[in-house]
This record gives C-alpha cells, structure tokens and sequence, in this order.
C-alpha cells in the first residue's frame, strides 16, 4: 500500500518450497543480527563517555559550557 | 512538571552504569534510522542526555533499553520534523550510509544485505530492526514505535518478505554480481555461522 519500494517478491520464478522458504528466512535473520550485532560491538567513541562524565561533574546536563 | 535528581547517589549509580551498557545498542539503533554514521552518533547522544536528563521518570526495574530506544526514536523524529528536508531522505540516506559504511574487508553478503535493508521504506526497516535483530518482543517494539501489536507484525512480516524479493532478485543498484547472487551467499554464511549460536 504505502510502500512504494516494495519489489514483487515472487515475479515469475516458481515458488520455493515451506521449507526452503523457512530456511532463507532464518538466513536472512542470522545475517540482519550479524549487521547489527558488528555495530553493538564497535568501540564507544570516548565522547559518549566524556558527556556522561560531564553529568556527573554537574549533577545535571544541558549543553552549558 | 520537571522532576529533577530525586534519586538517591547509589539509584544514579545504577542508573548511569545501566545506561552505558546500552550505549553500543543505542548506537546500533541510531546507525539504522539514520542518515549516516556520524549524524547517527550525534542522535545517539542526545538520546543519552535526555536519558540522562529525565533519570528521575524512569520506572526502576522496568526495561531501560525499550525505555532508551523510545527516547532516542523520539527525538530521530522530532528532530527529522523540526530541520530535515523530508522523507525522501529517509530512503536515499540509510542507502548512502549502509554504502559508506562498508567495509571492504566485510563479508560480500553482508554489503548485499545493508543494501536491501536500505530500500526497505523507514518504518518496515525500524520494524524489522528492532524485532530481528535488537531482541525486542513485539509487544516492547510497539511501545517504542508507538503503534499497535499488530502493526508492527504485519510491518515486520512485509519487511521480511521485501528483503527476501530483493536479495533473490538482485534489485539492489549494484554492478557486477548477478541476480541470486546475494541470497546464495547469504544462506553460505548463515550456514557457517548458525553453528555456534
């Protein structure tokens, strides 16, 4: 309806079968966690430290200084 | 209305020690909805300012990540309200930054993936985010979203078969790897990778 990027998922090939289509799911799970879980696992850059160490030389934060 | 530093020294204590655990997540979160990975940083951190600022609203012992995650959505959008040109960007963006974001060591299925995730429309891709690969139950990622249940299923369930029609098809703007490319290596990598999990 209102996704207008919506590809026609199964144009003309000849639909996979429950189980291989249950298959290619998990896969496309496992690989959207790993896309994800890469970035959990970057180093926090130490301005995010810095800002909460900040709050808590002032008790409170706003954006002074 | 404003409630300020009610809590008690060790309550903050837990607080602030809960709150950076979830730093990395909530940049995860950020790289996701947002153009690219430096303004997604900056959205990451206001998020844990306003967390941070409101400590006193938070229901100890409720889920602080959901509570976290809501936060930083919230101000993505009333920032994207305020100064953003429009949601064209959206689309246009998270595809410029899953492309920049590329690492030419990364596995080839994981660029083809970033890239399908990138055509997704916005609230599929938070959808499926959250739900397939932040942890989150339904239930927490309708809060978050602050939609309906049902919603957020039928918005994951279409994400899911999107990204499927894209990845077997090719339809991602790419040269050189050939239709079905994609999901091959994909089911690859997830069958060298699903051992150990």
């Amino acid at each position: 309806m209102n996704d207008p990027a919506r590809p026609e998922p199964f144009g003309a090939e000849p639909e996979p079968s429950i189980d291989e289509a249950r298959l290619r799911q998990q896969a496309i799970g496992v690989k959207l966690r790993q896309m994800f879980d890469e970035i959990v696992n970057e180093p926090v850059p130490e301005d995010f430290l810095d800002i909460l160490r900040r709050a808590d030389d002032k008790g409170s934060v706003g954006g002074q200084d | 209305m404003v409630q300020r530093n009610n809590l008690d020294a060790a309550s903050e204590t837990a607080f602030k020690r809960d709150l950076v655990a979830l730093i990395p997540h909530l940049r995860a979160f950020a790289r996701t909805l947002c153009g690219d990975a430096a303004a997604a940083d900056d959205l990451a951190q206001d998020a844990i300012l306003k967390a941070w600022d409101a400590r006193s609203s938070f229901q100890m012992g409720t889920n602080m990540k959901a509570w976290t995650f809501m936060i930083l959505r919230n101000q993505f959008y009333s920032e994207k309200r305020r100064s953003w040109r429009q949601s064209q960007l959206d689309q246009e963006a998270a595809e410029r930054t899953l492309v920049a974001a590329d690492d030419p060591e990364a596995p080839v299925a994981l660029d083809e993936m970033r890239l399908a995730m990138g055509m997704l429309p916005p609230e599929q891709r938070e959808a499926l985010i959250l739900v397939g690969a932040g942890g989150f139950a339904y239930e927490e990622a309708a809060d978050i979203c602050g939609c309906a249940v049902g919603t957020v299923k039928s918005r994951v369930s279409r994400a899911r078969r999107a990204l499927h029609g894209i990845l077997e098809q090719g339809a991602y703007d790419r040269d050189g790897s050939p239709a079905g490319e994609a999901m091959r290596s994909i089911l690859a990598d997830a069958e060298r990778l699903s051992g150990p999990r």
